[in-house]
């Protein structure tokens, strides 16, 4: 019998082995990102910005052309860069510290300019690179490296639902909350994404794709842990849904 | 004598628990995150009586840290490279306020590309912001510099906020013996915050960072100045009163087979640790070799160095940053006007190394300082300024 190929690695990410921990969502992120683009032929016309963060590797993995900006600042150095290139597909990857924390000025500005890019937003719930501290999309009661015994929030505040917060602004066309830890869920993941990038070739506004994700590492337990984490709690905290969907003739 | 083994972070930390800051207001960043990440069991634990502000970014760190010490609170943080970066606009006002903050900075290389390894970039491109600049060798100076620059920073004469710098990964990450003293000895020698003004005192209304246009601008950066000269004999009596509490006494500076020195090595950091053996050893084989480490880069010694290396013909500066201004690196740019002024003119060559993170060995020391004795009188800036280490 011929064998016949089922699968195969996406050629939008290059074949090495990824920085990143067993179980970690950034992988599986890239991936469909990855797969998105290469299902719209975008390969060649994508720039993608990095984040500081865990994904502050991405260009060694992503495979199409990647600039690195400061912590916190790549929503203002992808605008410029959607500016100066209108044709061009602008992705903004980011993390909950690096979005929500220390670069929140420049997201809620971005969003509220309604410039023409998407952001990918990576929520683990705490600082993964540099070791799992609190950050803004931490649960309430979550024990981390700054909250030994639980986020208190009436001492840290509460954990920030940010595709809720974007909705909001009318610069925003497109908002929505996926999960990367079960396969229907990441199939889902991949539709959003498609959504997200075709908002930005008609060119009518911002668009943000949130997914919860894992991080074992810094949450201290294995990878079925964490899924179940993400089940029980994460969830609860951080509902999936689309909470914006002004595509311009969309389909579904 | 308590003896233990620490990383220069836990050091750190450690000075911070003794010291027990009313207020500390931090953001992470590698290598720094560990004393605050060690310190925020310390406060969970309620070791300490800190208010602990985990804000959104080392901007906002520096404007709590700002905003507690105008309230009258002792008040610490930590960061390291772009953080200290991202402080620059608040690192003026707190000295121009006179804030005493105290920072644990560990250095790291500034991006771009980006690089979470030592050089002293960081502190360099804010040299001139008004804050005090201590350097260690180790994680014990880390610990004994932290502990002394409160009361350096706080003492009236001076009233300028103050950081220690410590060379990320090989200091901060390194782990040491080293002697930490008793609690209450600390808390003895740091004494209580006694600000001579603070806010919310009814009795005194006052205004922290009025506007202060044509007509007063200056005088008040004047006397930040002064307070900065005030610096330099403040450092030394508190050093010595370490000294004499702690058994470690310390000074501007610290030299090693200086007194009949061909060539002295002039080092910051741990590098002037990996300079001992490397002088020994040119020693052993007949070379006059002598090193000179910096411990205060600000206020700047100048007069100091001058006379401690006034009879030394050969002068190997490593400066462990590029200033970019096509002249020479920040230490040796220092140095030579602090020979100049002193009517001096030794043969300095600036070799400019260890750029994020590039190791440095004590047989490349020994190298450096034979070179720089047999090296021509410098006339060119190629032979000036050497980059030593790196493919080019
Ligand atoms: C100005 C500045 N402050 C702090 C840091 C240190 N830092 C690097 S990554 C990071 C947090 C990253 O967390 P997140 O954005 O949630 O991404 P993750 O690593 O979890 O994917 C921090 C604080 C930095 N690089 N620059």
């Amino acid at each position: 019998m011929k064998p016949t190929m089922v699968f195969s690695r996406t050629p939008g990410l290059k074949d090495v082995v990824t920085s990143y921990c067993p179980g970690c969502g950034h992988g599986v992120a890239h991936r469909l990102m990855a797969e998105v683009l290469v299902e719209m032929n975008a390969l060649g016309r994508t720039i993608a910005v990095a984040p500081v963060g865990c994904a502050v590797y991405g260009y060694d993995y992503w495979n199409f052309d990647t600039t690195e900006a400061a912590h916190g600042r790549t929503p203002a150095v992808a605008t410029a860069i959607k500016r100066v290139l209108p044709d061009r597909l602008v992705i903004s990857y980011q993390g909950d510290g690096d979005l929500a924390s220390i670069g929140m000025a420049e997201i809620i500005h971005a969003a509220n300019r309604g410039e023409r890019i998407t952001v990918i937003f990576i929520n683990n719930a705490n600082y993964g690179m540099t070791g799992g501290q609190m950050a803004p999309t931490t649960l309430a009661g979550q024990v981390t490296t700054t909250t030994p015994e639980g986020r208190d929030v009436s001492q840290t505040g509460y954990p920030m639902r940010i595709a809720e917060l974007l909705a909001t602004l009318p610069g925003v066309k497109f908002s929505a909350r996926g999960a990367l830890h079960k396969p229907g869920l990441v199939r889902k993941a991949k539709s959003l994404i498609q959504k997200a990038f075709a908002i930005q070739d008609a060119g009518t506004g911002f668009s943000i794709v949130e997914f919860v994700s894992l991080c074992p590492t810094n949450w201290g337990v294995n990878t079925l842990q964490a899924v179940e984490m993400v089940e029980k709690d994460m969830l609860k905290t951080f509902p999936l849904g689309i909470f914006k969907d002004e595509q311009v003739g969309g389909k579904d | 004598m308590k003896i233990i083994a620490k990383t220069g972070n836990e050091a750190m930390a450690e000075a911070m628990r003794q010291i027990n800051p009313d207020v500390c207001a931090a953001y992470p960043i590698t290598p720094a995150t560990e004393v605050m990440q060690i310190f925020a069991g310390f406060v969970n634990d309620g070791l300490v009586k800190t208010e602990l502000m985990m804000v959104e970014s080392e901007h906002s760190a520096m404007s709590a840290c700002m905003g507690a010490t105008a309230a009258g609170a002792r008040t610490m943080t930590s960061t390291s490279s772009q953080g200290l970066a991202f402080m620059y606009e608040m690192l003026y006002i707190a000295a121009g306020y006179r804030l005493p903050i105290v920072i644990a900075e560990v250095n790291r290389a500034l991006s771009g590309p980006i690089n979470i390894h030592c050089d002293h970039g960081d502190t360099m491109g804010a040299r001139d912001t008004g804050w005090i600049q201590l350097f260690s060798e180790n994680a014990q100076e880390a610990y004994d510099n932290l502990i002394q620059a409160i009361r350096i920073a706080e003492h009236p004469d001076v009233q300028l906020p103050a950081w220690t710098s410590t060379d990320g990964f090989i200091i901060s990450h390194g782990m040491e013996n080293m002697e930490v003293y008793p609690d209450e000895a600390v808390q003895k020698f740091i004494k209580e915050f006694q600000p001579s003004f603070t806010l919310l005192n009814n009795q005194q209304p006052l205004t922290v960072g009025a506007a202060d246009l044509q007509d007063f601008y200056f005088e008040h950066r004047r006397a930040a100045a002064e307070g900065m000269r005030h610096a330099k004999r403040v450092i030394q009596e508190i050093g010595r009163e370490f000294g004499q509490t702690f058994g470690r006494s310390y000074g501007l500076f610290d030299t090693l087979e200086l007194d009949d020195a061909e060539v002295a090595l002039v080092a910051m950091g741990s590098t002037a640790g990996t300079a001992r053996m490397a002088v020994k050893n040119l020693r052993q084989r007949g070379v006059k070799a002598g090193l000179l480490k910096l411990r205060v880069f600000r206020p700047f010694p100048a007069e100091e160095l001058a006379q401690a290396l006034k009879h030394v013909p050969n002068v190997a500066v490593m400066d462990r940053s590029d200033g970019f201004n096509a002249q020479s690196a920040p230490l040796a740019t220092e140095l030579k006007t602090a020979f100049f002024d002193a009517g001096l003119k030794p043969k300095v060559i600036d070799y400019i190394y260890g750029l994020g993170g590039r190791d440095i060995h004590f047989t490349e020391l020994e190298q450096i300082m034979e070179k720089t004795l047999q090296a021509p009188e410098p006339g060119d800036l190629d032979s000036r300024v050497v980059y030593w280490g790196v493919r080019e």
